[in-house]
């Protein structure tokens, strides 16, 4: 009975963690569909957004909850910038290149974090939360609000790749580039809006996060392994895998403390990762998207 | 009407030539059909006139106007399209997604356009929701196509449509391509079924080793007891 409580428990945070991990490895997978590299800087970006909401929000005095489109905004315009002045230049080089410069560009948005904000540690306002009792389950308000916040966003996202002529475009250019070019889609405007598109997602996982805990400059340097396992694990390239792939090490991760030291919840991600690379390496689905 | 021409083209992919003066020319109304042997640069020729690969010496002309390594999407733009021989759909869209994507270069409403394109293939309209990649070889290929005709081109240029299907998938495909050139389009098309091929083109050319080996009438090719011999299979 306490087991069944203690894994209910556990799954409640494990849903928590991978709502966050999805809008970072949808990012991920969208950009590796349709650029072809692991996008390393992808979890200083979540960073740089969080710190974005946070700023926009000591500077306007506004209300909790505007922090995630101003984050949002601030980090989908940093993302295309980076993209215009950097990785556009070597995009014709090999995949490797890019890999290796956007985790230069990672160090560079960690070090600017830094500089702006200091070391110190900050929290998005609202104090300490008195959970819901439900049953036998402490429910925290905003492990509610992260999880119903990442579905909208989601399910927008959902609605945009497949109601708007720009989203089947992405989608087109991540399942046959060559045909999409002599189609006449425009690439380079799509991978603009590709990377306005990962960098809004990037801010909503880094506000959430920020939410759920605390803003450091490391934060989204420390969850960047389990986004990619989470990409990886859904088939890296298609954005819905990502979904599934999040919650699965999500899920994971928490559900290992019963049995392991918390400290070990990136090593399980780690060992999902290499363990569907091995076996499954185009990830756990079939089909393309 | 001249509608496209190509003369003494050279070129390939980086490395030697694999074109050493091609030459083909398009008029409105009607379809040319490039015969040849595997590896005899058909395909390098319709990627070389796309666009899709540098052309080191020679024209490509399209009404009249020089096009010479013109990018693909200003190729779409003149209403010229193009359907590769391999890899020419999108797998993960549907059916009726692939074919929006075909109008995406243009502005304005599509919709009568599909109802073209369905009207040309009307095994399109039934399947409008279904993934592309999980239909059956004759259907892509329609999709192919299809997806060729939405920018409602001038110039419709096909790699080896009918390649992998049934005989009778083939005279359709074939009856089909006829119909779009009864719609005032002009077919270029790189075809193995050769004998067929030239049996329904108005022009055809035998292509070997990158040049022009036999142009003639599609009658008077298949006639050619030379190009029988060689490339018809007797
Ligand atoms: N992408 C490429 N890079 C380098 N060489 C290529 C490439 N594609 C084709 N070739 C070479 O160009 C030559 C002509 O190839 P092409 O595909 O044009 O032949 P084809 O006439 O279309 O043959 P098939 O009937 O087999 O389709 C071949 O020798 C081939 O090896
Ligand atoms: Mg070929």
């Amino acid at each position: 009975m306490y087991i069944l409580v203690e894994l209910l428990q556990l799954s409640i945070y494990g849903i928590v963690l991978g709502s966050i991990l999805t809008l970072g490895a949808i990012g991920v997978s969208m950009i590796f569909g349709i650029l072809r590299f692991a996008h390393f800087a992808h979890g200083d970006l979540i960073t740089v957004g969080a710190y974005t909401g946070l700023g926009f929000l000591m500077m306007t005095n506004a209300p909790f909850w505007f922090a995630l489109p101003a984050g949002m905004a601030g980090a989908a315009i940093i993302a295309v910038l980076i993209d215009q002045t950097v990785y556009k230049r070597i995009r014709r080089r090999q995949p490797v290149i890019l890999l290796i410069s956007s985790f230069g560009i990672g160090l560079i948005l960690r070090s600017f974090v830094q500089i702006i904000w200091g070391p110190h540690v900050f929290s998005f306002p609202g104090g300490i939360q008195r959970p819901w009792l439900v049953w036998e389950l402490a429910i925290i308000p905003n492990h509610v609000w992260i999880f119903l916040a990442a579905l909208i966003i989601v399910t927008l996202l959902h609605l945009f790749l497949t109601r708007t002529r720009v989203g089947k475009a992405m989608r087109a250019m991540s399942d046959n580039m060559d045909l999409a070019l002599i189609t006449g889609i425009p690439a380079e405007r799509i991978i603009m809006i590709t990377w306005l598109l990962g960098g809004a997602l990037a801010a909503g996982a880094g506000v959430l996060l920020g939410l759920d805990s605390r803003l450091t400059p490391t934060m989204g340097w420390n969850i960047l392994l389990p986004v990619f396992a989470a990409a990886i694990v859904g088939g890296i390239g298609r954005p819905y895998g990502a979904i599934a792939g999040g919650m699965l090490i999500g899920l994971a991760m928490e559900i290992s403390t019963l049995f392991l030291e918390p400290s070990y919840k990136p090593a399980v991600a780690f060992l999902i990762m290499v363990a569907v690379l091995i076996a499954r390496p185009h990830g756990i689905f079939k089909g393309a998207w | 009407m001249r509608l496209l021409e190509a003369n003494n083209i050279h070129g390939g992919y980086g490395g030697a030539d694999i074109l050493h003066g091609a030459s083909i020319r398009v008029d409105n109304d009607e379809i040319v059909v490039i015969v040849g042997a595997n590896g005899a640069g058909k395909s390098t020729l319709m990627k070389a006139v796309f666009g899709l690969l540098h052309v080191r010496e020679g024209e490509v002309l399209y009404q009249g106007k020089p096009i010479t390594n013109t990018r693909p999407e200003q190729m779409v733009s003149r209403g010229i399209a193009y359907v590769p021989q391999e890899y020419n759909i999108f797998p993960s869209l549907t059916v009726q997604e692939n074919l929006e994507m075909g109008a995406y270069a243009l502005r304005g409403n599509i919709r009568p356009r599909l109802e073209k394109v369905f009207s040309v293939f009307p095994r399109l309209r039934e399947r409008r929701r279904q993934e592309a990649g999980l239909m059956s070889g004759g259907e892509r290929q329609m999709v192919a196509i299809g997806r060729a005709l939405m920018i409602d081109p001038k110039l419709l240029m096909l790699d080896e449509p009918t390649a992998g299907l049934s005989p009778k998938l083939i005279d359709e495909t074939f009856e089909r391509i006829r119909g779009i050139r009864n719609l005032g389009i002009g077919v270029v098309m790189v075809e193995q079924n050769a004998k067929q091929a030239l049996a329904i083109a108005d022009r055809g050319y035998v292509l070997a080793t990158g040049a022009n080996r036999f142009e003639d009438t599609g009658a008077n090719l298949l006639a050619n007891r030379e190009v029988a011999e060689m490339f018809l299979g007797g």
